[in-house]
């Protein structure tokens, strides 16, 4: 266990501010089993005990899971290892007296609420436009009434797996959320349960993400590369025919806009 | 005075108690339904589910949760699975072996009528979940999968891979989506509950902090009900989320609802070792491994060869030595104190002696790694990811650790605490796991709370009527919001030497050492005056910076730290007034000879609840005798 010293570039940005800097800090006796961010929690104490603001920053359950956590660290979302999430990221991967640059997930429709914390609300907003199937408690057949093919079932779940961090939205240069949208379109047409709002559901939440902010897709891939969860892009292909085809239908263009 | 609670459980055979209850329930007609506002503080699967069924019955809900998005909430940690009497795989299951199992598994200390109705409500449940678009594991015939867990002996298991809490409380989030887009509910995300605000009797608001901007918020409702989850990182490190808390029941315990069986906590066995003491959190390994995985030590104290240069026979597998009947799949409790019993023995594995192995090699001769991946793959992931091994070749290591908190505030059969209107749901209640949760229970049990027993019984205490029109303005909601403010400028105020998590973790330690898996009179009297001490020293030494008006994580982490403080004393003093070893409650002074749980049926087959009296009184102790009509009380065994 040898220990290391770590020199941090942390974005900081008070609340409300429209301007942030990044700020130069160094972290001693940091050990490589740590994770990244019980680094950023040991340099927090010791701005504590020395009198100085600590640096903010979002996480929960520690572990993968919950989506809350999302830095950017080194250039890339969640940090340079694939499929982890910044708190699942371990001191090992960085060398004694690296200096390495942490910033929050930056895109237009996730302002910066105080240093590294950004506010993701615009997803809600999004799922709330048709995310969902509208079954009321209630009103369910038995689970085993309809088969579904395992595959089918799989593919659902593939999807599914996404934790709604964002950063397929910070590493796309145009701030796209079709990486995230299309995970829920494609977990819900997978399955009969999610037929009968299909058409609508993929017109709502394209709409809703139109007006938020977040920009379209132009195939770079840099979504799929940092996703935690190995969401496919195969998504946002799927999310596409859903889409027109929910365009081309009268009666799902009706439902979801009106006229 | 000690008091005798009553539980207001319904009359008639148990089977039929739940049906008639629901008949007996007042019902508010629909178009009166919007007239009422209810404070759902959480949204998890208890939380969330309760809020957004209400919702759709058309009440008008407001929903909290401190995290910045419903989403998060700490059921979408829960790994392994959720049970459900289906009897799908036709092994033998039904309600009555699911209630028969769940009242044994938590060691006869759990209320007969509220695990029946948990039992009947399982299958609704998976029913519901799939028509929401869940997407479980099926079977190549397109029929729903099933797998065990601990303590029982049918598969009566569903689970979404190794993320069935994950897709539950999505499921949960979809609908709660859903009703926000109608009106129905509105949310709050980054609030945190800070204090239950009560008028004439009765909850009738809440405060909340604005984690963003600081503000102080007061809301009104007709009723509350919070569903805020356990308490497990009293203990400091703990598998639950960094934010899990006690503050939301706390605050609701010193305005007056009991707290029962604060003892009561759960220590999983499975979860990855304690590696140093820079560590915020530890990961669980789901139940579900112990399918596969075989547990053991090496036979002599002090082994410290590699595991593979162990030959067969100087292991012991001690789970399958001591319960050939269960082997591996013994409940929890029973799992973590057999653990902790070869450590203890100097038999320990790892840098630190404590841990032993799980070992996958058979189950990978057997089935094929391929199979193994497939059930376990995210965990073996997980687990290579922190510990920097490969656990298809090398045998995992594992300790046990705080997980569950089967104590919680107190509540009768309407899930009403002693506060009438202040309801409570999921982990923040007492009421289904007795003295030990069953693996994929706690899934089970906040979903039935969510969407089936909240809606029905706070729509009962609403139809009863007699509230009158309470608004922000009342006196009782600047008294409570000014006490708030108080707390945190007092806590901001001391600008003292040591962080909040110096005292978190020494919190933690103590709680680890005589609160936890082994506990004995002179242990948990220490821990009393200790606990004391370092309350005391919180409130003259702690340092917090920043201040009120601003994003400031340390201040809510303080708030929090300062109800552990108190409650970790609450939770010594429970374990030292039951005078027996039950579930996950081991006392070291009643145990058989074998080294099991001794319970002392005649003096301590009941609920301990108890009553806040006063900052600096000693709190009152009441009970509620458990009756035990339909099952046959034994000493329970896994032989």
């Amino acid at each position: 266990m040898s220990e290391m010293t770590i020199h941090l570039k942390i974005w900081r940005q008070a609340r409300g501010e429209a301007k942030g800097r990044f700020v130069d800090y160094t972290v001693e006796k940091v050990l490589p089993e740590m994770s990244f961010l019980e680094t950023l929690d040991l340099l927090n104490e010791e701005l504590t005990r020395q009198g100085q603001q600590p640096v903010e920053f979002d996480s929960d359950c520690r572990e993968g899971i919950c989506g809350t956590c999302g830095l950017v660290i080194k250039g890339t979302a969640h940090g340079p290892n694939p499929k982890t999430t910044t708190c699942e990221v371990r001191m090992r991967h960085f060398r004694d007296g690296e200096t390495i640059t942490v910033e929050p997930f930056r895109a237009g429709p996730f302002p910066i609420l105080k240093d590294l914390v950004v506010d993701r609300t615009a997803f809600d907003r999004i799922q709330q436009q048709g995310g969902f199937v509208a079954a009321n408690v209630g009103s369910a057949p038995d689970g085993n009434a309809v088969p579904i093919p395992k595959l089918d079932a799989d593919k659902a779940m593939d999807a599914a797996s996404c934790i709604g961090c964002g950063a397929c939205v910070a590493a796309c240069p145009n701030a796209s959320a079709s990486l995230f949208v299309s995970a829920k379109i494609s977990q819900l047409s997978y399955l009969p349960q999610g037929g009968p709002e299909r058409g609508r559901r993929a017109l709502l939440m394209i709409g809703q993400m139109d007006r938020e902010g977040f920009g379209d897709c132009s195939n770079h891939g840099e979504c799929e590369a940092v996703c935690p969860k190995e969401i496919s892009i195969e998504n946002i292909a799927r999310m596409r025919r859903e889409f027109f085809k929910g365009a081309l239908g009268g009666h799902d263009r009706k439902a979801a806009t009106g006229d | 005075m000690s008091k005798i609670l009553d539980a207001k459980i319904p009359s008639g055979p148990l089977a039929d108690k739940w049906d008639r209850h629901e008949m007996e329930c007042p019902l508010v007609a629909p178009a009166n339904r919007r007239k009422f506002t209810i404070i759902m503080v959480g949204t998890g699967l208890a939380g969330g589910g309760a809020a957004a069924t209400l919702g759709e019955l058309g009440y008008n809900v407001l929903n909290f949760c401190v995290q910045d998005t419903s989403r998060r909430a700490h059921s979408v940690a829960a790994q392994g699975g959720i049970n459900a009497s289906k009897n799908y795989q036709n092994d033998g299951d039904s309600v009555e072996r699911l209630f028969y199992d769940t009242v044994k598994g938590g060691d006869y200390r759990s209320r007969e009528a509220n695990v029946y109705r948990l039992s009947q409500l399982s299958m609704g449940i998976i029913d519901q979940c799939v028509a929401m678009g869940v997407p479980f594991a099926r079977e190549y015939g397109g029929t729903l999968a099933n797998r065990s867990f601990g303590g029982v002996q049918v598969s009566r298991t569903f689970y979404a891979r190794g993320q069935t809490g994950q897709q539950l409380l999505l499921g949960v989030y979809s609908a709660l989506s859903r009703q926000i887009a109608a009106g129905t509910v509105k949310m709050f995300p980054r609030h945190e509950m800070l204090d239950l605000v009560v008028v004439d009797g009765k909850a009738r608001g809440i405060v909340c902090r604005d984690l963003v901007t600081g503000e102080m918020k007061r809301y009104a409702a007709d009723a509350v009900v919070l569903a805020t989850g356990g308490y497990s990182p009293v203990f400091y490190l703990s598998t639950n989320a960094v934010n899990c808390s006690a503050t939301a029941i706390w605050r609701a315990y010193k305005r007056g609802a009991l707290f029962a069986n604060p003892c009561y906590t759960q220590i999983h066995p499975t979860a990855i070792p304690q590696l140093g003491d820079y560590q915020s959190k530890l990961t669980l390994m789901s139940e579900s491994l112990r399918n596969d995985g075989r547990m053991w030590v090496p036979k002599a104290p002090g082994d410290k060869r590699r595991p593979a240069d162990i030959p067969e026979g100087e292991r012991d597998y001690f789970l399958e030595r001591r319960y050939p009947a269960f082997g591996n799949l013994v409940p929890r409790d029973i799992a973590a104190r057999a653990s902790k019993v070869e450590c203890d023995a100097g038999k320990g594995v790892g840098n630190t002696g404590f841990a032993v192995y799980l070992d996958f090699a058979d189950a990978i001769k057997r089935l094929g790694r391929d199979v193994v991946a497939d059930r376990y793959g995210n965990l073996f992931t997980m687990y290579e990811e922190i510990i920097a091994d490969d656990p298809y070749h090398t045998p995992m290591m594992i300790y046990p650790a705080p997980h569950y908190t089967m104590g919680g505030l107190w509540v009768d059969y309407n899930l009403e605490s002693t506060i009438p209107g202040l309801f409570v749901a999921g982990e923040a209640n007492f009421s289904d796991h007795g003295a030990n949760r069953l693996g994929a229970s706690a899934l089970m049990q906040g979903c039935a709370d969510g969407y089936f027993v909240v809606p029905r019984v706070v729509a009962g205490y609403l139809a009863r009527g007699g509230l009158g029109k309470v608004t922000t303005e009342h006196d009782a909601f600047g008294a409570v919001e000014d006490e708030v403010r108080r707390r945190y400028d007092a806590l901001l105020a001391v600008k003292g030497s040591r962080t909040v998590r110096d005292f978190h973790w020494d919190l933690g330690r103590v709680m680890w050492d005589k609160v936890g898996m082994d506990r004995d009179k002179a242990g948990l009297e220490a821990a009393i005056a200790r606990i004391r001490e370092l309350r005391e020293a919180y409130w003259h030494d702690v340092k917090v910076p920043g201040d009120a008006a601003d994003f400031n994580k340390q201040l809510e982490m303080a708030g929090r730290v300062a109800d552990f403080l108190e409650l970790g004393e609450l939770m010594a003093m429970d374990a030292l007034a039951r005078e027996e070893s039950c579930g996950g409650h081991f006392r070291a002074e009643h145990h058989t000879p074998e080294g099991e749980a001794r319970r002392d049926d005649e003096n301590f087959m009941h609920v301990a609840a108890w009553e806040h009296k006063g900052d600096g009184q000693a709190p009152a102790r009441h009970v509620e005798p458990l009756v035990y009509e339909n099952i046959e009380v034994k000493t329970r065994s896994y032989k």
